[in-house]
């Protein structure tokens, strides 16, 4: 009565392994592809079928992110990023910490309004917002070492995701929401996409206090450890 | 009407560009690789809706190859130079942020603007994509605001452009390839198999075991596959649906919702998730390529954690 197939979890196999060795991704991802292929038992022509007609279905996942970047590229060369960096220092009352904070509210509100392409790391991670969190951290604490700068721009990153990720579920017309409300219709549950929208404030709440409590927090860690820095030579 | 195969078409004129000036760099360290890798993305994009699509397989599995075995690298060159950006930065001022800004904001007026027009019987794009169409429309606008305000060539954008895609090198493919192997995976049927799985190991008559397990397991299972979409359907149908909502009555809208987020919480931790956090790390030139991850653990953690309270308390 067992009719389920555990052989295609060899591919699941193939990535845990693959990461754990640390091994490029891309390389983890195209023998996951194969390998799951031959699990199933599809012939290689097939899995090559899969292949091209998955790349062809899904090149808007690379379109967004190669379009903005002859705009980002010429206007870096003019000294975009020094300029984000040198405009947010001279706001004294603005911190790296504050913001990031603000960017995530407004990331998440815009996300939660339907607005998901306000934001996104090509078109304003890169040349705004890590620059400009750079330009803030530089005027409290003088110039930033490398490893200060790289933490930055990951916690940049990181914000933006989370105000992406948590935001966009209470728009109704959001892909997600709509997806879980014909899935749960299909599996005979009529549930309101309002309901469902409605049902992801909390979380969506509890992420805005949890990752704004962090943003703010760096502030701090990033002074500690510099005056942490200081100390040791004198000790 | 204007139709999301034109930017498809643009996307594969930059990265073939790249291609070609790949190859013409002498001094590259891996130059045909490279050349090879980028010229074959920019053909898939440009024809790769008529390629029969095994041959199309054969060559993503080409560029697959190429990125993953790193032979594609990108180009020697110095950074920028440090004087003319402080000068640029001294002589355009706060003018530099506008054509950043028109981006976001010419798409913006897009994706409100042409099914509104639609609205009104004038459909000037096509109607599903007008979203992504306005965000090529913006980039396009924006484009020649950044050259007439900085006074550079369109040729010198093409090389901007290709020095930022070098940055990301063959990360970029990653969220593609990724995607395709969501679809694969499907195929297998590797959400039964996970599905299966779970419902041996779940003891049974527990309600916060069975919350638990459908949060993390819905975490785990995006952290596979990359992508909360893929994990959502098999943990909601393995774990969801049989225990949460018929065998402990809770409420389905809050079980979605929540398990969704749990999902969401799991595209935080994963290098599966590359769109969001190996591209960015690429494209931020952090030297740890998980960089981006580890920020975000704590954060996905404990909002793991408040989703199950959330189920314990809602449902």
């Amino acid at each position: 009565m067992d009719a389920v197939s555990y052989w295609p979890l060899l591919g699941v196999a193939v990535i845990i392994i693959g990461f754990g060795l640390r091994a490029n991704p891309l390389l983890v991802v195209t023998l996951a592809g194969v390998v799951t292929g031959l699990a199933a038992a599809l012939p290689f022509g097939d899995i090559l079928k899969a292949l091209g007609e998955g790349f062809t279905h899904t090149r808007t996942l690379s379109l967004i992110l190669v379009l903005p970047l002859a705009v980002i590229g010429l206007l870096e060369r003019s000294g975009l990023r020094e300029q984000a960096g040198r405009w947010i220092a001279g706001f004294k009352q603005i911190s790296a910490g504050r913001l990031m904070a603000l960017y995530l509210l407004l990331r998440e509100l815009s996300a939660a309004l339907g607005l998901t392409s306000l934001g996104g790391h090509p078109q304003m991670v890169r040349p705004l917002l890590a620059p400009m969190a750079e330009g803030a951290a530089g005027r409290v604490l003088g110039p930033l070492s490398d490893a200060e700068r790289q933490r930055l721009r990951a916690m940049a990153a990181a914000t933006d995701n989370v105000g992406l990720f948590f935001g966009e579920d209470i728009f109704v017309a959001f892909g997600a929401v709509l997806l879980m409300h014909s899935f749960l219709k299909e599996n005979g549950i009529d549930v309101e996409p309002l309901h469902i929208a409605f049902w992801g404030i909390p979380t969506a709440l509890c992420a805005l206090l949890i990752h704004g409590c962090r943003v703010l927090y760096l502030d701090r860690q990033l002074a500690r450890a510099r005056a942490a820095l200081q100390e040791a030579p004198r000790a | 009407m204007l139709s999301i195969e034109f930017f498809y078409g643009l996307a594969g004129v930059l990265l073939l560009a790249n291609g070609v000036l790949t190859a013409l760099d002498r001094a590259h360290p891996r130059r045909w690789p490279t050349a090879l890798f980028w010229s074959l993305y920019g053909l898939l994009f440009l024809v790769g809706g008529w390629l029969p699509a095994k041959l199309s397989g054969a060559l993503v599995l080409a560029m697959g190859l190429l990125g993953g075995l790193n032979l594609v690298k990108s180009r020697l060159q110095g950074e920028l130079d440090q004087a003319r950006r402080d000068q640029g930065a001294e002589r355009l001022g706060a003018k530099l942020f506008w054509p950043a800004l028109a981006i976001p904001g010419i798409t913006l007026v897009g994706a409100l603007g042409f099914p509104w027009l639609a609205g009104q019987g004038l459909v000037w794009v096509a109607p599903k994509s007008a979203t992504l169409i306005s965000l090529g429309l913006a980039c396009l606008i924006a484009f020649a605001l950044a050259c007439r305000l900085t006074r550079e060539s369109p040729l010198q954008g093409l090389k901007e452009n290709a020095r930022l895609m070098d940055a990301i090198g063959w990360a970029l493919l990653l969220p593609q390839m990724l995607a395709t192997l969501g679809i694969l995976f499907a195929h297998a049927g590797i959400g039964n198999a996970v599905a299966a799985l779970v419902g041996q190991v779940l003891p049974e008559g527990v309600r916060f075991w069975a919350i638990v397990a459908y949060a993390v397991g819905m975490a785990l299972f995006t952290m596979i596959m990359g992508n909360a979409f893929a994990a959502f359907p098999v943990i909601t149908a393995g774990v969801g649906i049989p225990f949460l909502v018929n065998q402990y009555h809770g409420d389905a809208a809050v079980m979605a919702a929540i398990g969704m987020f749990s999902g969401y919480c799991g595209t935080l931790l994963t290098p599966m998730a590359a769109n969001f956090n190996m591209v960015p790390a690429a494209l931020l030139e952090l030297d740890d390529r998980n960089a981006v991850i580890k920020a975000q653990v704590p954060t996905a953690l404990l909002l793991l954690t408040a989703n199950i309270a959330l189920l314990w308390w809602l449902l």
